[in-house]
């Protein structure tokens, strides 16, 4: 935050679909993010929400099947979805880098921690084995690895769960990046190793002014360590706001149900939850209208035939997808 | 609500569980690794015992030995005041109505090859349930768990996972059990699932009188449904009291630190909020530490190491109690209010 703020990142109106046998499925419909330098923006949903997938496309890296129809993604001038695949790859680890959730399906069992991140390194840059030997010792250091001058020769299996995060997250910065996208970075560990894995992650941020995208469902995290969230649900943004107007003045009435669906460490004990009624939304069959009208607990009769679409709600960007969005704060 | 006062339903006495290493294909014999050790729990008729850990912990393995799943070591596991430690199997089977087990993972827990009528009516085919019966109790457990009857004929991957984890909690409460070991239950289940399922763990619970043992690492979950909690560090109950004792004031060092690691959904507070980080990385259960197996990462055995009058050896670079690194403490107290196994259980920081 304290450096001066840049557009990096400029994903404007992407549209993102599967083909299927007989017809084609949106999974990712109209969705715009500006991500600027030295920000952390948080990207909240649940599965299926299309929140991954959004970047996923935008780094030319969607499974097989999934594609782009509309949109682009802006970044240095380029459109990233019309760089020929050599030109993309390029940009991919020194531009823009992606940290993913599972760290040791990310990791190759038969090869050194050291290994990989030398093969990192020299794919990219003109350096000696010896050089990138050293360079890799060093970013293992970084990210607080004990001992890395022995630690460097050990194989995934070696690590603990928070140290094989910490080692791709090494990994994910060797290239100095300006954009790093966590996708639920600490999803398979352990409470506090969870927080130092992000606290490193905000300082390496703080450190070299790059851009943090955490993708996540844990609002905890997000009230921790984010400036601005956007809410995906059904393939598409329903909220969008710095993290305090978010969680204290949310209008979306999906944000407001998150919250209240969610036990919290801090709440009065012996309050029921709210689950959200009904089930995720079938992206092959979303009703007409706004998508979460039918799990919505403030859905009007106008809510299933209107389109919806992100509107500024203040003049300082809290964008909302809801039409009744003056009355959602009320409820909360 | 639980009735603490009542006999215990189940008792875990000085339960220890060694898994050798077995002779690896170099001919050598790993190291054995102590999962469970020495730890005493007791669960009381309709109440929720949450069971809190690192990876590592022990407490899944705990949880199958208090169901015989897994044999210990040395210890007694008593259900229904009888000692069923060295139960013979059939007789086991039979205390097995009364038992369950709820799994973390709704897509590997249940046989995509079978119906749900078959997966939930297996367990009263298992147990002699008479056919005309079946029926009945099968359409039972399925509204109990709010699925409607008429979607019986149907396999598992026809439904979400919220409903497959209904599937699972329906078969394990077909045989009307008085204790269920529910697994990580709910943390493959995305949020707005999870309620529904915690809800509705709560309705059967306040309906059926069922104890439930719930093992998991989320401690906002555990925190809003356990009426008692017990927090394991290798293999050990480190603390163990009533809901509000542990996460208002809890005694244990480790217990402070996990509690200040969960993020609070607020940006005000949470911002506000200080962590008390631990030291290093869980230890390994092949090689406990010596003395109180948390001092190696005990950040208040570095704070009392300060005060006057307290004999200290060197750890690294650093001083602490003799007493943390000789002494292995006994958890002290009582287990229905709190108890906790610290040398210095009322120093904050």
């Amino acid at each position: 935050m304290s450096h001066p703020s840049k557009v990096l990142l400029d994903i404007q109106q992407l549209s993102v679909a599967v083909s299927g046998t007989q017809s084609t499925i949106p999974l990712v419909h109209n969705v715009s993010l500006q991500i600027n330098s030295g920000e952390t923006l948080a990207v909240v949903g649940e599965s299926g929400s299309g929140k991954t997938l959004t970047f996923l496309a935008a780094l030319g890296i969607a499974p097989a099947g999934v594609k782009v129809t509309s949109g682009e993604v802006l970044f240095e001038g380029d459109d990233l979805t019309k760089l020929n695949p050599n030109a993309l790859r390029s940009k991919r680890g020194t531009a823009i880098s992606m940290v993913f959730q599972d760290p040791l399906s990310a990791l190759n069992p038969v090869f050194s921690i050291g290994t990989q991140i030398i093969e990192v390194l020299r794919a990219h840059l003109p350096l000696t084995k010896a050089q990138a030997r050293a360079r890799a010792i060093e970013l293992l250091e970084r990210v607080h690895i004990p001992d890395p001058h022995r630690r460097i020769d050990d194989y995934p299996h070696q690590f603990s769960g928070g140290m094989r995060q910490r080692a791709l997250i090494a990994m994910a910065i060797a290239l100095e990046p300006r954009v790093l996208i966590a996708d639920e970075p600490t999803t398979a560990l352990d409470v506090t190793v969870q927080a130092q894995v992000l606290e490193l992650l905000s300082q390496l941020r703080e450190e070299t002014g790059m851009a943090l995208v955490l993708i996540t469902h844990d609002l905890g995290l997000v009230a921790r360590h984010a400036d601005r969230v956007a809410v995906f649900y059904a393939g598409r943004i329903v909220e969008q706001a710095s993290v305090q107007a978010l969680f204290h003045e949310p209008r979306h009435p999906y944000t407001v149900s998150l919250f209240r669906t969610i036990p919290r460490l801090d709440s009065p004990t012996n309050i029921a939850l709210t689950p959200i009624v009904g089930q995720p939304p079938n992206l092959a069959k979303l009703p007409a209208g706004c998508p979460f009208a039918p799990r919505c607990y403030l859905a009007k009769s106008d809510c299933g035939s209107i389109q919806t679409k992100l509107i500024d709600t203040t003049n300082h960007e809290h964008l909302s997808a809801c039409q009744h969005w003056s009355e959602v704060h009320q409820e909360f | 609500m639980a009735h603490l006062t009542a006999a215990p339903l189940l008792e875990l006495k000085n339960i220890s569980k060694t898994f050798n290493g077995s002779a690896s294909w170099r001919g050598r014999s790993s190291n054995a690794v102590q999962a469970v050790d020495q730890a005493t729990l007791a669960l009381y008729p309709g109440e929720t015992l949450g069971l809190v850990g690192e990876t590592g912990s022990g407490k899944s393995t705990l949880g199958r030995i208090a169901l015989r799943l897994i044999e210990p070591s040395s210890g007694s596991v008593m259900f229904e005041g009888q000692d069923i430690t060295h139960l013979s199997p059939r007789l086991l089977r039979e205390k097995r109505q009364r038992m369950q087990m709820v799994f973390q993972d709704p897509y590997g827990s249940l046989d995509p090859r079978m119906s749900v009528d078959k997966l939930v009516s297996e367990p009263l085919v298992v147990h002699n349930v008479e056919y005309a019966q079946r029926q009945e109790k099968m359409h039972a457990a399925l509204e109990q768990v709010g699925l409607d009857p008429a979607l019986a004929h149907r396999y598992p991957h026809e439904f979400s996972g919220g409903q497959r984890q209904r599937i699972g909690i329906a078969r394990a409460m077909v045989l009307d059990p008085a204790f269920l070991v529910l697994d990580e239950p709910v943390s493959a289940l995305d949020v707005s699932i999870q309620a529904q399922v915690l809800n509705l763990l709560h309705e059967i619970q306040i309906r059926t009188g069922v104890s439930y043992l719930f093992i998991a690492h989320d401690l906002s979950v555990v925190r809003h449904i356990s009426h008692r909690v017990a927090v394991m560090y290798l293999g050990r109950i480190v603390e163990i009291g009533t809901r509000d004792a542990i996460y208002n004031r809890p005694k244990h060092p480790y217990t402070v630190s996990l509690l200040s690691a969960v993020p609070i959904p607020d940006p005000v507070l949470e911002r506000a909020r200080k962590r008390i980080p631990l030291i290093g990385e869980i230890g390994s259960a092949n090689n406990t530490p010596s003395g109180c197996r948390f001092h190696p990462r005990c950040p208040r055995a570095h704070e009392v190491a300060q005060q006057k009058n307290i004999a200290i050896q060197k750890l690294g670079a650093t001083d602490i109690p003799v007493l943390c690194a000789t002494q292995d403490p006994a958890l002290v107290g009582s287990d229905t209010e709190q108890a906790c196994a610290c040398h210095f259980p009322h120093e904050t920081f």
